[in-house]
């Protein structure tokens, strides 16, 4: 064929081709000089039009901010709330002298020094054409007179806004978090989540605790509103607008009342309680002390504020609850006793000498126990109820560690509780393995990574290597109390649905079932009903009781002692004293609440701690409050005695 | 010693790369990330990520300009064999989006078999003509043409117009540098020009609507022509010199849409003014040229082929995306090549052009 016989003359191809690839060049280059002329017409002929329609963008696309979700205590309280104000907005760009126009401004309305510095910051932190609130906050009054002013100053606006408040304060600031101003940070979380859409025109998003973990069910879904403005950039009309869809509320598990008598009843004490609903993981109260006001970091703390949370020596920002890890000391001991009962290393009932200090074989160091003298002989129960470190040292020597680990492991202890805040502490439950990756670095040699079989014994009583968040020791008070039903512990109980109001439960049915036998849970609780009867360690706390109630109690060494010396709290600085631990739950036949308390430097479990919680029992459980406490309450639970109203302040 | 080591390296690295065209790409580059900046709200975040998937680029782009196109050519046929493989799976079991069905879920990740197309279908063309140069008739021209259809429809089918037209768009590029005869190239323009009539009534509504926003975007301000009509306030409302860096009022009061992405030429232009824009497109058309340049020095009538279609593709994204962007083409997602904000669509262009460096390295003395 013709065509074929011309393609094959390499001179004629390569012709063609350099022809045609001309063809092609001088077609692209025509199209881009066709954009050029695009371009020209639009940035040079049709420029002054495009300025003018830029400057005055006739139609605005404003976004409608969503109302927060509410988060409301068990009994429908509001912890969290959403209040409607003023603030007065300053835009950088629309004013020609910023300075003399707020001096002019405050003439009008009060702008303190600390408003002035606030202005500068957010000033910095955005651009010029982004409105920069002056004036927070502002009443009816001082909003009603600037805008009679408004005419006077382009670019100034007085606009309603939405402020979160948290009326408990200090009350519930380790449970709630709070919400802050969207940082760079923020923003760039926002960018990689391809969220930012949602928060345009958002001031705030939640920064800490449940207003940082459930951002998403509260902050709700953005509306949008089409506005068309006159050259003054001043709204005509709306053209259409999609209503946003507001934040969903949160219900807590936790109890405003119980959380306020706990409070009261710690006082000015350091320390932490959590206590949990063993029948379905719901946090009742969960307490740190000392606490903060989260309403401070709403809109931005002020330095000197900062400073003296920041560098107090107690430590108020941090949550003791779910980041302090101490070691359990006895409370330690019923739970070991349920893994001494499975592992068979015991028989119920089984009596063992319980003398005043135990020694390895072949070994003349004395473990000594508490009670110098000994408590003679005892059963797992009593020994629990008399807490004897004796008969635990033994019982952990002849178990060894690896078979204590596994079954410990069991009440969740060592491992987060998977708690609905973030940054919870993951606690020590010691093994060989974990001694040898806490000790792996260079700083240490293979004698630290080794575990030695003294190491054990010490672990039996709840010291040692052992270390747990109060909300891990609740934790597993719950489960056992539950007998082995296992609830991930959860402070918001359900969360309603800003759109159609339905209710979802956050954890209906326990995750798992422990595999302990339902005998030894019994015998454990036995054992621990007799700490609060004559003759165990918690026998005065147990007067009087108009239910039943079991507990262990628990003393954390803060400080090594010496063998030979002995321990005086007297002689040591307030913060080398021990802590005292108190775990608890009742009623033992049908639990309601079960507890774990620490208090800090407060010597014995029985001195501080279970104090404590006994009095928070009988509160929660025959609603009986000591006047004193009462007196110092800041929310107004219903009374038994009928003396107060039942209605709740807010 | 020192020294000689070093050049040797950079030697070594250099080689394989076209010096003129990374030199290009580079001020591509630095004005793309100038204009991210801006586009992101200043944001770090998409900077490094842009700068981690251009150093990928950049290594596919070695990797491959290193192959001798001998070695990639035999790549050609498996490859549209899987694209065409995959397309068919989409069919099957593919993920709908938006109404439209385009991914596949392979375990690991979601992958967008028309993507691959872009590149196949141009490869396998150069293929096919190359082994059958010496015997070249119509009949094999009819063969192409089937090839170019088979995956076109199948991409029409999902529905993506954009891509089907690119993958296409990239087959009949080939076709031309092969000698496709004039008659057939006219008579074909002609008989699609008749036939869209019939095209518009075979169009989704979206696509429909699409097109009559460009003729009169003021149409519906608020809805279809918005984003046309803010993306030309802005370049507009750029001027000559634009509004200066980070300043452009358009960009940061969020008037314009996808601005990291498909839209960031608006971005820059209003910030960069009409001098910006003469600019980027000398850089592109100095690309192009160089690219065409290498096209005409190519050995083989493959290595012709292919780096003539890469070339003509390259010029259809600036353009498609500019000329949407300055409202006289629809909008379709088309980013702009090196410039837009995306890691895949920078990998398979730097694919593209990876295998035309390696095509370029076998110049004819």
């Amino acid at each position: 064929m013709k065509q074929a016989a011309r393609l094959k003359d390499p001179q004629t191809e390569e012709r063609q081709l350099y022809w045609r690839l001309l063809v092609a060049y001088l077609f692209m280059v025509l199209m881009l000089l066709l954009l050029v002329a695009r371009f020209v017409w639009l940035q040079v002929f049709q420029y002054e039009h495009f300025t003018t329609l830029a400057q005055n963008n006739s139609i605005s696309l404003v976004p409608v901010q969503p109302n927060r979700g509410l988060i409301v205590d068990r009994n429908g309280i509001e912890l969290a709330r959403n209040y409607a104000s003023y603030t007065l907005e300053l835009t950088p760009d629309k004013i020609d002298n910023l300075d003399a126009t707020i001096r002019a401004l405050g003439r009008i309305v009060t702008i303190t020094p600390r408003d002035l510095k606030r202005f500068q910051k957010f000033q910095s932190e955005s651009k010029d054409f982004e409105p920069v609130p002056l004036r927070l906050k502002m009443d009816d009054i001082e909003a009603a007179r600037v805008a009679a002013n408004l005419w006077r100053f382009p670019g100034v606006e007085v606009k309603a806004r939405l402020y979160r408040d948290y009326p408990y304060k200090e009350l519930t600031s380790h449970v709630l978090g709070y919400i802050g101003r969207i940082g760079p940070r923020d923003k760039e979380r926002m960018a990689e989540d391809e969220n930012a859409a949602n928060y345009r025109g958002a001031t705030h998003i939640g920064k800490l605790g449940l207003e940082a973990v459930y951002e998403g069910e509260l902050h709700g879904q953005n509306g949008f509103e089409e506005i068309e403005t006159d050259s003054a950039g001043r709204a005509v009309r709306s053209l259409r607008r999609t209503a946003p869809v507001h934040g969903n509320t949160l219900q807590l598990a936790l109890d405003i009342h119980l959380q306020d008598v706990a409070d009261k009843l710690f006082g000015a004490r350091r320390g932490a309680l959590v206590a949990i609903d063993p029948q379905n993981g719901g946090v009742l109260a969960l307490l740190s002390k000392p606490s903060f006001d989260p309403n401070l970091f709403i809109d931005g703390i002020d330095s000197q504020s900062w400073q003296s949370l920041n560098e107090d020596w107690q430590r108020p920002l941090i949550n003791r609850a779910i980041r302090g890890m101490y070691p359990p000391g006895s409370t330690f001991k019923p739970f070991m006793g349920m893994a001494a009962l499975h592992a068979g290393a015991i028989g119920p009932n089984e009596v063992r000498p319980a003398p005043g200090y135990f020694t390895l074989p072949g070994s003349s160091h004395q473990f000594r126990d508490s009670n110098p003298r000994g408590n003679g002989s005892a059963n797992l129960a009593r020994a629990i109820a008399v807490s004897s470190d004796t008969f635990f040292y033994k019982l952990a020597w002849d178990m060894g560690i690896d078979r204590i680990h596994p079954l410990l492991a069991q009440f969740g202890l060592g491992s987060r509780t998977g708690i609905d805040l973030d940054g919870e502490a993951v606690g020590v439950l010691p093994s060989k393995e974990w001694k040898a990756r806490r000790f792996a670095g260079p700083r240490y040699r293979n004698e630290h990574r080794r575990w030695l079989p003294a190491d054990v014994v010490s672990i039996g009583i709840g010291q040692g290597f052992n270390a747990y968040t109060p909300l891990q020791m609740a934790n597993a008070t719950a489960v056992l109390a539950n007998n082995g039903r296992a609830f991930h512990p959860h402070l918001v109980q359900s969360i309603t649905d800003a759109r159609n109001g339905r209710t979802r439960l956050i954890e209906a049915a326990p995750y798992k079932q422990l595999p302990f036998r339902q005998q030894h849970y019994d015998y454990i609780k036995q054992g621990m009903q007799a700490v609060m009867q004559p003759g165990g360690t918690g026998a005065r706390l147990g007067q009087g009781l108009q239910y039943s109630m079991a507990g262990k109690t628990g003393t954390a060494q803060v400080v090594q002692i010496k063998q030979g010396a002995k321990y005086n709290a007297g002689a040591l600085a307030e913060q080398h004293r021990d802590h005292s631990w108190f775990i608890a739950f009742a009623p033992v036949e049908q639990p309601k609440i079960a507890v774990a308390v620490i208090v800090e430097n407060a010597g014995f479990g029985a001195a501080a701690a279970a104090p404590i919680t006994r009095a928070l029992f009988d509160y929660y459980l025959t609603g009986k409050l000591p006047d004193d406490i009462r007196s110092q309450l800041e929310t107004f639970p219903p009374s038994v005695t009928g003396k107060q109203d039942a209605s709740v302040a807010h | 010693m020192q020294v000689s080591l070093i050049k040797r390296l950079s030697r070594t690295i250099m080689d394989p790369l076209d010096g003129w065209l990374l030199a290009l790409l580079a001020g591509v580059f630095v004005l793309s990330m100038v204009a991210l900046f801006s586009a992101s709200n200043q944001s770090w975040a998409k900077i490094d990520n842009k700068l981690v998937y251009t150093v990928l680029s950049l290594i596919i782009m070695w990797l491959l300009a290193r192959l001798s196109p001998q070695t990639v050519m035999h790549m050609a046929l498996p490859l549209y064999a899987t694209g065409i493989l995959l397309l068919v799976g989409v069919e099957l079991f593919g993920i709908t989006v938006n109404g439209s069905t385009r991914w596949l879920n392979i375990g690991i990740a979601r992958i967008q078999p028309s993507e691959i197309m872009k590149i196949a279908l141009p490869m396998m063309l150069a293929w096919y003509f190359q082994k059958y140069e010496t015997t070249l008739n119509w009949r094999h021209y009819v063969v192409a043409a089937v090839l170019i259809v088979i995956p076109g429809l199948l991409i029409l089918k999902q529905p993506d117009l954009g891509t089907a037209t690119l993958v296409m768009g990239a087959g009949f590029f080939a076709l031309y540098f092969a000698g496709l005869s004039w008659k057939v190239i006219i008579g074909g323009g002609i008989t699609f020009l008749a036939s869209l009539p019939v095209v518009w009534n075979l169009m989704h509504d979206y696509q429909r609507k699409r097109v009559l926003t460009l003729i009169d975007p003021m149409e519906d301000p608020l809805g279809a022509g918005y984003h046309i009509i803010q993306s030309m306030i802005a370049i507009g409302s750029g001027g000559v010199w634009g509004k200066g860096w980070l300043a452009g009022s358009q960009t940061h009061l969020d008037y314009i849409p996808e601005r990291t992405t498909d839209f960031i030429f608006a971005v820059y232009s209003e910030e960069f003014g009409l001098a910006g824009n003469l600019l980027l497109l000398a850089l592109y058309l100095g690309i192009i040229s160089r690219c065409l340049l290498i096209t005409a020095r190519a050995p083989t009538l493959y290595g012709r082929l292919l780096a003539g279609a890469i070339t003509l593709s390259f010029f259809v994204y600036v353009f498609v995306n500019m000329g949407m962007v300055a409202g006289i083409l629809p909008v379709v997602g088309v980013p702009l090549p090196f410039f837009s904000y995306g890691g895949t669509a920078t990998v398979s262009l730097a694919i593209g052009l990876g295998m035309l460096m390696g095509i370029g390295k076998l110049q004819r003395r």
